[in-house]
């Protein structure tokens, strides 16, 4: 009889623990005082570098929250924690370490991965299960186009990253006194996504201010010579040459610009920082226009971090071995403070109240105002274009945040 | 594309830039491919990661020229450190898997191919890198064709490469024993050659003939832990377009291969580059066959 009652009490006891074990990560968005963020990111692959750039700025931003007081909610004071997994640089594994954060550890509020692939492998999971992302990564302007309610993004998308350049181009023909119809345009994209999105938002203005395209070539992923395009452009000679294919692209065609003393008045390239190519090619790479999401150097503030450069010296301060802060970083630390701000206007942790505080953000921040469109990406933040004037990168447009002016033609003595 | 074409008529002087651009690195490819070819002959291994060799003997250019020495010395110490490599690969690796059928060979160097590019990339990280040799940039035909030093002087340090590796194989007992074992592997054994030594010298040689290829490659273009497959698949095309064992057809599938891909960039856009080579391999692949047919090839 004691037997009997001991195996019951056992069998009852361990499906209580079994039942608790189950109901546990239900409750797991909230524990005790700590809100629980979720992230798949790169630590390993080909997107380490940026994705470990993009979970320092998660990890600062978390620790400069916590330290100040937290997050309110009902009267209580909250912490954040960030839960990673490592999703080797592949989409696959993205998507299924997605599954994994929401369904196996009940994460409820998620911070994107790093990379348009990643983020778009990783967006359509979170919006299955109606889980709100914030991401600071995935910049491709197609994340905004499938009708997820669930994604929201702090930087500016793709197709306006070398768009201020045209604008740029028009400008200074105006000046010239010639017309903006005028100026001929050599494009050099990658054939991936990313690129393929800079590449319509550079047509769209092309052809919005009637300029005309007299190179368009497409770069293979793995192609390591653009000296083919570069021919090209010596023989029809445009006013303005650009460039995207990450940081690859970036090298190559800063080596190859050198190498071929390509004399195009303007050049302008995206990954210009991450390729280094200033310290690789030096002065042949004076007057290059290179868009960034964010510079130090602009007058952005807020509360929690103070100014732009204020961020700079803190996160250098924080972390061993960052002469430049990437502006991976930056935003990746603007994402934290949308979960924050979200959370106390919506004085809740319900998914869907939260969601919907997320749709009316309106921040002024370190990285620059955020306001998301119906769509989810940041419409308040335009593209910031800087120019490599004597080996330093200097904010040249739009022009109430340059702090320099524009050098055209751009001076370089091969 | 005929836009194109109408410009290369129109400034004639273009087709030498290109032409220049072409020969200078289908040299180093041609370098590359001879090494795949003495191993696939030799040893009828095809080696999947003779690519990743390649970016092996570029990082070593790039971390020398990172302690400040000047990246062309690169070029011993990839070849004495890539020797050293593919001896160690051979006795850990392909030692188990020659004389087995092909798909052994292939999926064991697909596999070190792959562990190749995670290593590079742990190390390195997935960053683009080059190697500057600060050379000079020559100007001729009126500014309208560059040609970078360190272009004319990877294409001279090739052909001396190419030069010692023949004269070895023609002359040295080792290189002798080479050729003996690919005629017959069975008959040079019963000659007394130790045909183990000799493969595992044959994949060691082919190893430092691509860390010497890539030494000059990360002058000239750029490195990346995962560029190597291209290099790879330019190795197949030019070895099948040349055949096994055919050194001047090597030399000319390779330089034969840098200008058609130049010149197809150009023409057809730079899309199109990389296609031109895989079209190429089908199309070598289809004359192959249809030779084949009509007479019928003893198979050495």
């Amino acid at each position: 009889m004691f037997k009997l009652f001991k195996s019951t009490a056992l069998l009852l006891s361990s499906t209580a623990v079994l039942v608790l074990g189950l109901a546990g990560p239900a409750q797991a968005k909230v524990e005790g005082d700590t809100i629980i963020l979720g992230s798949a990111i790169s630590f390993t692959g080909k997107y380490s570098t940026n994705g470990i750039h993009a979970s320092n700025g998660y990890n600062l931003a978390v620790k400069r929250i916590n330290e100040s007081g937290g997050i309110r909610v009902g009267g209580k004071s909250y912490k954040f924690k960030v839960k990673y997994y490592d999703d080797e640089s592949t989409p696959a594994r993205g998507a299924q370490l997605a599954e994994r954060l929401i369904k196996q550890d009940g994460i409820k509020y998620m911070l994107g991965p790093y990379s348009s692939g990643l983020t778009k492998a990783v967006a359509p999971v979170t919006a299955k299960y109606k889980v709100p992302m914030v991401e600071a990564e995935g910049a491709s302007r197609s994340l905004f186009t499938q009708g997820n309610k669930y994604i929201f993004a702090v930087l500016s998308t793709s197709e306006q990253y070398l768009a201020s350049a045209i604008a740029l181009a028009a400008e200074i023909a105006k000046k010239n006194g010639k017309k903006p119809q005028d100026v001929r345009v050599a494009m050099a994209f990658e054939n991936d996504p990313f690129s393929l999105d800079v590449r319509a938002g550079v047509v769209d203005d092309v052809s919005k201010y009637g300029m005309k395209i007299v190179i368009d070539d497409k770069l293979p992923r793995d192609l390591a010579d653009m000296s083919a395009t570069l021919t090209k452009v010596k023989a029809l000679k445009p006013d303005l040459l650009v460039v995207s294919g990450h940081s690859k692209g970036a090298a190559t065609a800063a080596r190859q610009i050198k190498e071929m003393q390509i004399d195009t008045p303007m050049i302008a390239m995206t990954h210009c920082e991450a390729a280094k190519i200033i310290t690789k090619f030096g002065a042949a790479t004076n007057g290059f226009l290179c868009p960034t999401q964010w510079a130090e150097t602009l007058s952005y503030k807020d509360s929690l971090f103070g100014s732009a450069a204020d961020f700079d010296r803190l996160f250098k301060a924080t972390y061993d071995g960052y002469k430049n802060v990437p502006y991976q970083a930056a935003q990746a630390a603007a994402a934290v403070m949308v979960w924050k701000d979200a959370f106390e206007r919506a004085n809740s942790f319900d998914t869907e109240k939260v969601r919907e505080a997320l749709t009316k953000t309106d921040m002024r921040t370190f990285y620059g105002n955020i306001r998301f469109s119906d769509a989810g990406n940041n419409i308040a933040k335009p593209m910031v274009l800087r120019q490599i004037q004597d080996g330093t990168l200097n904010v040249v447009a739009p022009s109430n945040w340059a702090s320099h002016k524009v050098e055209h033609p751009r001076m370089v003595n091969y | 594309m005929l836009d194109n074409l109408l410009i290369l008529t129109a400034v004639p002087v273009l087709n030498v830039q290109l032409l220049l651009d072409g020969l200078f690195i289908g040299a180093i490819f041609a370098l590359a491919a001879y090494g795949l070819a003495l191993v696939w002959g030799v040893m009828n291994v095809k080696n999947l990661a003779q690519g990743d060799f390649v970016m092996m003997g570029g990082y070593i250019a790039f971390v020398m020229s990172k302690m400040g020495i000047h990246p062309i010395f690169g070029l011993p110490v990839a070849i004495v450190l890539m020797f050293a490599f593919g001896w160690i690969v051979y006795r850990l690796i392909i030692s188990r898997v020659i004389g087995r059928d092909m798909f052994t060979s292939l999926l064991a160097t697909f596999g070190l191919a792959i562990l190749l590019q995670q290593v590079l990339n742990l190390i390195f990280g997935p960053e683009v890198q080059t190697a500057e040799s600060g050379f000079e940039i020559r100007s001729i035909l009126g500014g309208m064709v560059t040609v970078a030093d360190i272009k004319f002087i990877s294409f001279l340090l090739t052909a001396v490469l190419a030069a010692i590796v023949v004269t070895f194989m023609k002359f040295s007992r080792m290189g002798q024993a080479i050729r003996a074992t690919a005629q017959d592997a069975r008959a040079a054994k019963v000659m007394g050659i130790d045909t183990d030594r000799v493969y595992a010298f044959t994949y060691a040689l082919n190893a430092a003939i691509c860390g010497a290829a890539g030494v000059l490659i990360a002058m000239i273009w750029v490195l990346q832990p995962f560029f190597g497959l291209a290099y790879s698949i330019r190795c197949f095309v030019i070895v099948t377009a040349a055949g096994l064992g055919n050194l001047p057809g090597v030399i000319m599938a390779g330089l034969g291969l840098g200008a058609f891909e130049q010149f197809g960039g150009f023409i057809l856009g730079a899309e199109f580059q990389q296609a031109i080579v895989v079209g190429m391999l089908v199309l070598v692949l289809l004359i192959r066959q249809f030779q084949q047919g009509r007479q019928r090839q003893a198979v050495v």
